[in-house]
């Protein structure tokens, strides 16, 4: 892992430095319960017994009441299932895409020998810093045809452009001799890609994995601007109907139920859609720590 | 090989900069670009004309800056206080911790925040016990709208945005350390005299990068958050492209409006570059 503080070598602690470390570490204590409450509290009131919630005020400890009434309605509604299988579609889909793209392209832009690298990269830079913007690629998505399919959030998104040039980074530092040699054996491109490049560029190859896939899920945007059929909902849309829009139509379907129960209902989605990338997290974070320093060699 | 990814780029970037030439044009969807009555600068004009211009320009630099202010000290201040910690388990604890709100979607946090800031909320319910506020929600009153942004801001990404920080600090010199301490520099004078000098040069280039993203004020966060009671100091440049183009449907005066932006921001990087050339001898380009 990558920044761990380092040791120093010290004479002697003065009473003062010791006072130092103590307050540190109790700010550093702090600082995590402030990062942890709220996702703790979301759980706790995800748990609780709706009409003790409302009525509860203040810091919530542990659930108020227990109740899985909120999970029960979570379950019971389609949107949920049909968005994580849509989210799925996207994010695998995509990724492998993502991945795909990238690498070839990465793998071109890495090259010293063609002349058209040169242009190639000015012509994909350029995008960078700039762009047509929100109205034109909206019209651009729709004059295409993809309107109302996964395929609009899918195919926009194909390459990340600061993405490929980490792994075009990460590709120059694979010594030449190795190519050099393969080439001698009469490998091409795709043999000197798939069979050198890719073996040596797992960690970098990692990180692509957790960035695109990461991205996928979280993204709604795209989503809400060109998909229209509600069944192709991705999670995030759903959700934004839930927590922001306050839309509970679709989770209750007793209009006297609806306040009590909705604010429970709220906390389990946000449970639901969330616990899945946490729980993978303590695995990736060792790559997407890696990622950053990646990122940082080009600055 | 290559062919696809030529293909991504003519099709999703520079297709849709054609595109925008709507903006020069009396657009309406479905007539080719150039049938319609071209109208030459009128929709900028209009835009600097309307009295929302003014609103969104300093919106989006009154955002910006707030949170830069704020939120760029917050990783590097993190950074200095995990790698003065002894222990280096609860160092990895705490970063642990800290990087998890960056993987949360937006949607989530801005439903927490919601959720936390409205009348029934976590927050209003403890500040309006202490007698600090009415339990109103807070995202209807305007001047709420950007402490609730930059904190939830930090709150997010101050965790990810120490790991460079923490890596320029292993990148020190240890021999350093110890030339201070025989010097007899105690741990203030170490901090002043070999931390922050070396890990400057990251800030420096950290802080002219973001510099360069001044007037570029993502809309997703702020289209999840306001509502019509606080357009007068949420709405920014890229919210109210959204807003009249794709809730409007006034695709030529938004997409100018967009134009705008994207020239400003080029400007902008452009100049926040030279300076880091210039200062730290290395740049985006």
């Amino acid at each position: 892992m990558g920044g761990a503080p380092q040791k120093r070598n010290r004479i002697k602690n003065s009473v003062g430095q010791s006072a130092f470390d103590a307050a540190n570490a109790c700010l550093m204590f702090v600082f995590m319960l402030a990062t942890l409450y709220p996702m703790l509290y979301v759980i706790f009131a995800s748990l609780s017994n709706s009409s003790e919630l409302m009525a509860h005020t203040g810091v919530l400890l542990r659930p108020a009441g227990f109740s899985l009434a909120a999970y029960q309605n979570v379950s019971r509604n389609k949107m949920i299932p049909s968005g994580f299988r849509n989210s799925i579609f996207i994010v695998v889909v995509g990724t492998a895409l993502n991945l795909a793209l990238t690498t070839v392209g990465a793998y071109f832009l890495s090259r010293r020998d063609q002349a058209l690298v040169k242009p190639v990269t000015l012509f994909i830079l350029f995008t960078m810093f700039f762009s047509g913007g929100m109205i034109p690629n909206y019209l651009n998505i729709d004059s295409l045809g993809l309107a109302d399919s996964l395929w609009a959030v899918i195919f926009p998104g194909a390459i990340n452009t600061f993405y490929l040039i980490i792994m075009r980074t990460s590709f120059m530092g694979i010594p030449s001799s190795l190519e050099e040699s393969a080439k001698l054996d009469g490998a091409n491109h795709f043999v000197i890609l798939a069979r050198i490049f890719l073996p040596l560029s797992k960690a970098v190859l990692a990180v692509m994995v957790l960035y695109y896939g990461v991205d996928h899920w979280n993204a709604w945007f795209n989503a809400m601007l060109y998909i229209r059929n509600r069944d192709l909902y991705p999670l995030q849309l759903t959700l934004r109907e839930i927590l922001i829009s306050n839309d509970m139509t679709q989770m209750v379907n007793m209009a006297a139920d609806a306040e009590r129960i909705s604010e429970t209902i709220k906390h389990a989605v946000i449970v639901v859609v969330t616990l899945p990338i946490l729980c993978l997290y303590p695995f990736l974070q060792k790559y997407f720590v890696k990622g950053v320093m990646i990122g940082a060699i080009k600055g | 090989m290559l062919l696809p990814v030529l293909a991504f780029y003519l099709l999703f970037c520079y297709k849709p900069m054609y595109g925008a030439l709507i903006a020069f044009f009396d657009f309406t969807p479905g007539i080719p670009l150039f049938d319609n009555k071209f109208i030459g600068a009128r929709n900028f004009l209009d835009f600097f004309a309307n009295r929302t211009f003014s609103r969104v320009m300093r919106n989006t630099l009154t955002i910006s800056l707030a949170t830069i202010a704020c939120g760029f000290p917050a990783p590097i201040a993190l950074a200095l206080l995990l790698n003065e910690l002894r222990s280096r388990r609860y160092s990895r604890v705490v970063q642990t911790v800290s990087y998890m709100p960056h993987f949360i979607s937006l949607v989530v946090i801005c439903g927490m925040i919601r959720d936390f800031t409205g009348s029934h909320g976590v927050i209003v319910q403890a500040l309006a016990s202490l007698g600090l506020m009415e339990p109103v929600a807070m995202l209807s009153k305007s001047r709420m709208f950007l402490p609730i942004y930059v904190i939830s801001d930090i709150w997010q990404g101050v965790g990810y945005g120490s790991i460079i920080y923490l890596a320029a600090l292993t990148g020190i010199d240890q021999e350093q350390y110890e030339a201070a301490t025989i010097d007899g520099a105690g741990r203030w004078k170490q901090l002043l005299h070999v931390t922050l000098p070396g890990i400057a040069p990251t800030v420096m280039t950290m802080l002219l990068l973001r510099l360069g993203r001044v007037m570029n004020v993502g809309f997703e966060k702020i289209i999840l958050l306001y509502n019509a009671q606080t357009y007068e100091v949420a709405d920014v440049i890229s919210s109210y492209v959204y807003r009249v183009g794709l809730q409007q449907f006034d695709y030529s005066y938004s997409t100018a409006v967009g134009l705008f932006n994207s020239a400003i921001n080029l400007i902008v990087l452009v100049l926040a570059n030279a300076a880091s050339k210039k200062t730290t001898g290395s740049g985006l380009w």
